[in-house]
């Protein structure tokens, strides 16, 4: 244990001869290996990102506004909805998780930074120039990717835009980052704790991030076998999704979607490790079954490796496999169950209050059931013949990503904004941004359900009459749910450049080690590891 | 001297290692996927994919089981944008498992260009994939057709003695693709 307080004093890896606060101008960003530092650029990258893709659901929503063909041609909508997906996927929500993990997981763990700095720098600033790339292939000849966010050979390989490899290339750049960000937190949490500080005195953020960044380095990188085969179908004349050179596309569905379902419980895992540290706080009472949590987490974590069939109930799978699939899927509401559970047995006989991040965090429980029901419904194989590749299939995973990956994101945002910058936000307008975006979330994605279930079906640009009214009721909530999202822009600038003080425990009752120090936090944090009780 | 006793950055180190050779690993296992595919296909016949070499008699599979009839269906369709003209001489055949059916498809290439196809059956139920052989077949190859060329491809087939009992019907659909672009070869067995 001694070795470990001494390292901190002398030689430490992690430091430079900045030891008293950042250094000054952009070299400061561009050079840093802070870890606060990182996480406040992974947070700004991942928000104009959001707002990037965002912008391209707004197009998305004006032109199924009416039936009929009005604002763009349909090869651009298809563009608009790749993008959309890719850029919220891989450029919003998980780089989001990244910067909440690098600002978080040192503090609440105790350590003075991550356990490798420059890495950490590497794999922040790979990702503004994959992003870069990713962005321009619309300008390309031949328009950006246009198959959709899951790629499917061979529309991604033989009937792809040029600009398909440079798609490629991102992808390769984003994973890349995303692999380098796993192996730090991975480091990080099992080498840098605190004394005293064991596996099951974790916070829950910090356990659901070390099995996060396990799903991360054990299905990324077949993404990126995926991509390098696509590109080796589209330039080297392989045929591994090539029917006619004896290739098989759907083999492509079965990589990706061994990386698919995995991803999409990267995109939810940490948001299950954010609502459980704050719904204690504002409930006044400790988290209900915090050993159930991490074991649910570890079997949902382990379950999504055998699931991802339930992806390709119609592609033709004999019936042994539709069975299995489905009752492997099933199986992963039962740990889902046991956390909705313990979340509201923390809630129950509570005390609770409504600020911004609690009303976020119950939404979050509400709503994410809601899609965890509609996941359930399709993951029934003879009824998801009837449902896939239609709305209600955009319905649900709106439903787990929106209130689920977002509004956890969100929440998080508006608990520790008050730790980042020394300033409280303002909470009228905080609950102002809750309310806009709950009601605009529902009112885009829940008619989505009904004209699913009715059969409309998904990427396409125009649609039968008796869909109208429900579309339209969805793009209304759209535009109301993108507008809000610049008052949230204007909440967080306006707490950054100030508001009430707040105080080191800026939440009463907090638990977790990064309330024990000042707000905002100093530059350099815990040289001297904390002693945890 | 326990993990715990050792600098953080030792630690680290190793951590960095085992976490790389994970990511390392898996990104071999994406490849991976690609025969454990293919074998795991072979062997259940699931994407209908026959095999793509010439069967071969011995005694025991020649015996021809007069007890029952199967009707195999043939289809055919072109991948997009194939030009060729491409079909069966008869749309089906009953045959006794263990007797040679024998039919031919016809291919014309009215393009102005030499072209190169290559022919991927697929059989339908799939249960009945690996009970279906092909004695002599088009698609073991690509078939080159100069300008305006045409040309009578035979097949013949033989349904396996073991075929299970329920099936009495069985489909072999034969999909076209333009690969002139690929060039001529024989499919990977
Ligand atoms: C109880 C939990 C869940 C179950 C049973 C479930 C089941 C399913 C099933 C069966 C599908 C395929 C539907 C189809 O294409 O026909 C699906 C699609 C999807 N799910 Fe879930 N899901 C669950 C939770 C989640 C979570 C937590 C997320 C993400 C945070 C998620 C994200 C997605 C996405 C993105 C798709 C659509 C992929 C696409 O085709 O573009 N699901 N889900
Ligand atoms: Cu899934």
């Amino acid at each position: 244990m001694t070795a470990v307080t001494d390292t901190s004093s002398n030689e430490k890896p992690n430091e430079h001869h900045d030891h008293h606060g950042p250094a000054k101008g952009l070299m400061r960003w561009v050079l840093t290996t802070n870890h606060k530092d990182i996480g406040t650029m992974y947070l700004w990258f991942s928000f104009i990102m959001f707002l990037t893709g965002g912008a391209m659901a707004m197009v998305i929503r004006a032109e199924l506004f009416q039936p009929g063909m009005q604002i763009v041609d349909p090869g651009f909508f298809n563009q608009m909805t790749t993008m959309h997906g890719l850029i919220m996927v891989f450029g919003a929500v998980m780089p989001a998780f990244v910067g909440l993990a690098n600002w978080m997981i040192p503090l609440m763990i105790g350590a003075p930074d991550m356990a490798l700095p420059r890495m950490n720098n590497w794999s922040f600033w790979i990702l503004p120039f994959a992003a870069v790339m990713l962005v321009s292939t619309l300008f390309m000849e031949g328009g950006g990717p246009n198959f959709g966010w899951t790629f499917y050979a061979p529309l991604s390989t033989t009937y792809a835009p040029p600009s398909t490899t440079f798609f490629i290339f991102a992808i390769h750049m984003l994973g890349i980052s995303s692999i380098m960000g796993a192996i730090n937190i991975i480091a990080t949490i099992l080498n840098l704790r605190a004394p005293g500080m064991t596996m099951m005195k974790m916070p829950l953020f910090v356990w659901t991030w070390l099995i996060t960044a396990y799903l991360l380095i054990a299905v990324m990188p077949v993404l990126a076998g995926a991509v390098t085969m696509m590109l080796m179908d589209i330039h080297f004349g392989t045929s591994f999704f090539n029917a006619g050179g004896g290739g098989d596309p759907v083999l492509f569905q079965h990589i990706f979607w061994f990386f698919g379902h995995p991803e999409v419980y990267i995109m939810i895992l940490p948001s299950f490790g954010i609502v459980s540290a704050i719904l204690p706080t504002f409930a006044r009472k400790p988290l209900f079954g915090y050993t159930s949590m991490v074991y649910a987490t570890a079997s949902i974590a382990f379950l999504s490796f055998i699931v991802w069939a339930h992806h390709m109930f119609t592609v033709g799978i004999p019936l042994v496999g539709e069975l299995f699939f489905m009752y492997a899927t099933l199986l992963i509401a039962v740990p889902t169950g046991v956390k909705v559970f313990n979340w509201v047995t923390t809630m129950f006989r509570g005390a609770m209050t409504f600020e911004t991040p609690m009303l976020f965090s119950i939404a979050f429980v509400v709503l994410f059931t809601i899609g965890g029901f509609s996941g359930l419904m399709l993951a029934i194989a003879p009824a998801d013949f009837q449902y896939h590749d239609t709305y209600f299939v955009v319905a649900h995973f709106h439903y787990v990503l929106v209130p689920g990956a977002i509004f956890a994101i969100f929440a998080a945002v508006y608990y520790w904004l008050p730790k980042w910058t020394g300033h409280m936000y303002d909470e009228t307008l905080g609950k102002t941004h809750f309310w806009m975006s709950f009601i605009g979330m529902n009112l885009t994605f829940f008619p989505m359900h009904f004209i699913g279930l009715a059969g409309m079906p998904r990427r396409i640009p125009d649609y039968a009459l008796q869909f109208a009214d429900f579309n339209m009721m969805a793009s209304i909530g759209g535009f109301m749910f993108g507008t809000t999202q610049l008052l949230f822009l204007f909440i967080v600038i306006k707490c950054i450049r100030g508001g009430e003080k707040a105080k080191a425990e800026s939440w009463e009752g907090a638990e977790g080690l990064e309330w024990s120090l000042p707000s905002p936090t100093p530059y350099h944090t815990f040289t001297t590891p904390p002693d945890v009780k | 001297m326990s993990e715990k006793d050792e600098a953080p950055v030792d630690l680290s180190r190793r951590t960095v290692i085992k976490t790389g050779l994970v990511a390392g690993g898996m990104f071999g296992f994406g490849f991976a996927m690609v025969p454990i595919y293919n074998v795991f296909c072979k062997v259940t016949g699931l994407n209908g994919k026959t095999d793509p070499n010439p069967y071969q008699y011995s005694a025991e599979t020649a015996e021809v089981d007069t007890s029952r009839k199967i009707k195999v269906q043939f289809v055919a369709t072109k991948n997009a944008e194939m030009s060729w003209d491409f079909k069966p001489s008869i749309t089906e055949v009953e045959v006794h498992p263990g007797q040679v059916g024998e039919l031919e498809f016809f291919a014309r290439n009215p393009t102005g260009e030499r072209m190169i196809g290559q022919a991927i059956p697929s059989v339908s139920p799939f249960q009945a994939t690996n009970y279906l052989h092909k004695v002599e077949c088009f698609c073991f190859t690509t078939q080159t057709l100069e300008a305006g060329e045409e040309k009578i491809m035979p097949l013949r087939i033989i349904v396996d003695q073991a075929l299970p009992r329920h099936i009495t019907k069985l489909t072999l659909s034969y999909t076209l693709f333009d690969v002139t672009t690929m060039g001529e070869r024989t499919l990977p067995s």
